[in-house]
């Protein structure tokens, strides 16, 4: 197989097919089929226990930690099945990043907050300068330059989830899951998020579960809309929220779900 | 899956509210429109004023339903089948608001009329007269009931106008060229059936808007195709 940039481009970056994931006797999803495309952000809707968060684990293999999941069908990564025998979930999760509602820090520094992955995988680079980098893609360097030794729990709740997205890209990773990035965040706080998603589209595939219709509105090229464990309806963003094809979809969109 | 019950928005009450609004401009615009003609066929001089009067009235009900919309775009965002409704009531009460306009250049035209010989009677002005305000109500008509056959068929009905509005044309020149003193009434003339066929125009607007409503794709400028 030859490795083309634009074959490369032609694979989504992350496939799910006939995708059902159960915890015990509950479905959490059911039938589900998504193709993620490379460098686009794909924001994911829907009502709470719709599925969105089972949707962005089951991507990196982060529903398998849950006792008594089970999972069937298929989700590739780059075209490989992310359960091949041959995967190693730890390699998975670097390359398919995820961020949590809630700020998930060490009680360290920030410097170690952002150097405990890379030191943890063996990084050969210039630790100090990989910090930085990533630190001043989340926009935090200019913010926290003068003293990166400070404990990371001093930092305010919007750059703390920077400071977990900046360690995030410290891996490497070619996507990255966002769950409800910004639902613990004030509005200023939000909309810096907001823009460093904006600004990462490209160079990294983001999916985003989002409650914020609007937010997903503002921030996606393509929208799935997830609430009962079944994809409903998958399109480009504009379509979506200008001309749903499906009433459900509707109904969420307009407020009007009974 | 069964049904869902029937769910109010969280504004619908300002949704028809909105909707409301536009069908009182839209109802004051079809009577400007059979005042001016009206007015036209008795050569009538006081119609003009009462015209005119009517008309500041729709302006008023323009405002209003720029700021109803700017409010709810600001406040309420709304969304899929909601959004089209509001951009569709925006694009409506301008189209409505300039019908009102060309009733009343139609009015200001036959008031000067007056001042010349009447023309020898054209039946093609009543009758696109009679068109145009018959396309009016069908397009809001079928904005009210989402009818989608029923907008298509006064976007069909422009081409009916189109040629009401040629052949009136050719019947106001041959006079003209027959007797001078049918120039001014003639040009005149011109000029109310103009303002006709564009308020048969905005009709056609309204109605393709219709089907944007309704379907949610933009029939715009594709013919007979749409």
């Amino acid at each position: 197989m030859s490795d083309s940039s634009s074959e490369r481009a032609a694979v989504p970056v992350l496939a799910a097919e006939d995708l059902t994931v159960r915890f015990g006797r509950r479905t959490a999803l059911a039938n589900v089929a998504i193709a993620v495309p490379r460098g686009r952000v794909v924001s994911v809707i829907g009502p709470s226990g719709g599925g969105k968060t089972t949707l962005l684990r089951a991507f990196n293999r982060l529903n398998e930690l849950t006792p008594g999941v089970a999972t069937t069908g298929t989700v590739r990564f780059n075209g490989v099945d992310l359960h091949g025998d041959e995967v190693d979930p730890v390699e998975v999760r670097r390359r398919i990043g995820m961020v949590f509602q809630q700020a998930t820090l060490f009680p360290r520094s920030i410097f170690d907050n952002v150097a405990f992955g890379p030191r943890a995988g063996g990084y050969g680079g210039d630790l100090l300068e990989l910090v930085e980098e990533v630190l001043d893609a989340v926009g935090l360097w200019s913010e926290v330059a003068e003293d990166p030794d400070r404990p990371a729990m001093q930092l305010s709740a919007g750059q703390q989830q920077r400071l977990c997205i900046a360690r995030t890209l410290a891996l490497r990773p070619e996507v990255l899951l966002l769950d409800e990035p910004t639902s613990a965040l004030d509005p200023a706080a939000t909309a810096r998020i907001e823009s460093l998603i904006h600004a990462l589209r490209g160079d990294y595939t983001i999916v985003l579960a989002t409650h914020g219709r609007r937010q997903a509105a503002r921030l996606s090229d393509f929208t799935a809309y997830l609430a009962g464990g079944e994809l409903i309806e998958y399109g480009p963003t504009e379509a979506l929220f200008t001309n749903p094809r499906d009433r459900r979809t509707e109904s969420y969109l307009t407020g009007r779900i009974a | 899956m069964t049904d869902p019950l029937p769910v109010r928005g969280p504004f619908e009450g300002e949704l028809d509210r909105l909707q409301r609004l536009l069908l009182e401009m839209a109802g004051r615009a079809e009577e400007l429109v059979r005042m001016a003609m009206e007015g036209l066929a008795a050569r009538d001089r006081e119609m003009t004023r009462r015209v005119r009067k009517a008309d500041d009235r729709i302006d008023e009900l323009e405002v209003e339903m720029d700021e109803r919309v700017l409010e709810l775009l600001a406040l309420r965002h709304p969304m899929a089948g909601d959004l089209r409704l509001v951009f569709f009531a925006l694009k409506a009460s301008n189209d409505i608001e300039r019908v009102g306009d060309h009733a009343v250049n139609i009015a200001k035209s036959s008031r000067r009329l007056t001042r010349h010989p009447p023309l020898p009677d054209i039946l093609e002005i009543g009758e696109i007269g009679g068109q145009v305000r018959k396309m009016l109500g069908d397009a809001l008509d079928a904005m009210v009931t989402r009818d989608v056959e029923k907008a298509r068929s006064v976007i069909a009905h422009d081409q009916r106008v189109d040629d009401l509005r040629r052949s009136a044309f050719r019947i106001i020149v041959s006079y003209m060229l027959e007797q001078p003193r049918y120039i001014s009434p003639g040009l005149e003339m011109i000029l109310v059936v103009q303002n006709l066929e564009r308020v048969g125009d905005l009709a056609t607007n309204i109605a393709e808007d219709v089907v944007f409503l309704v379907e949610g794709r933009s029939i715009k400028h594709m013919g007979a195709s749409a």
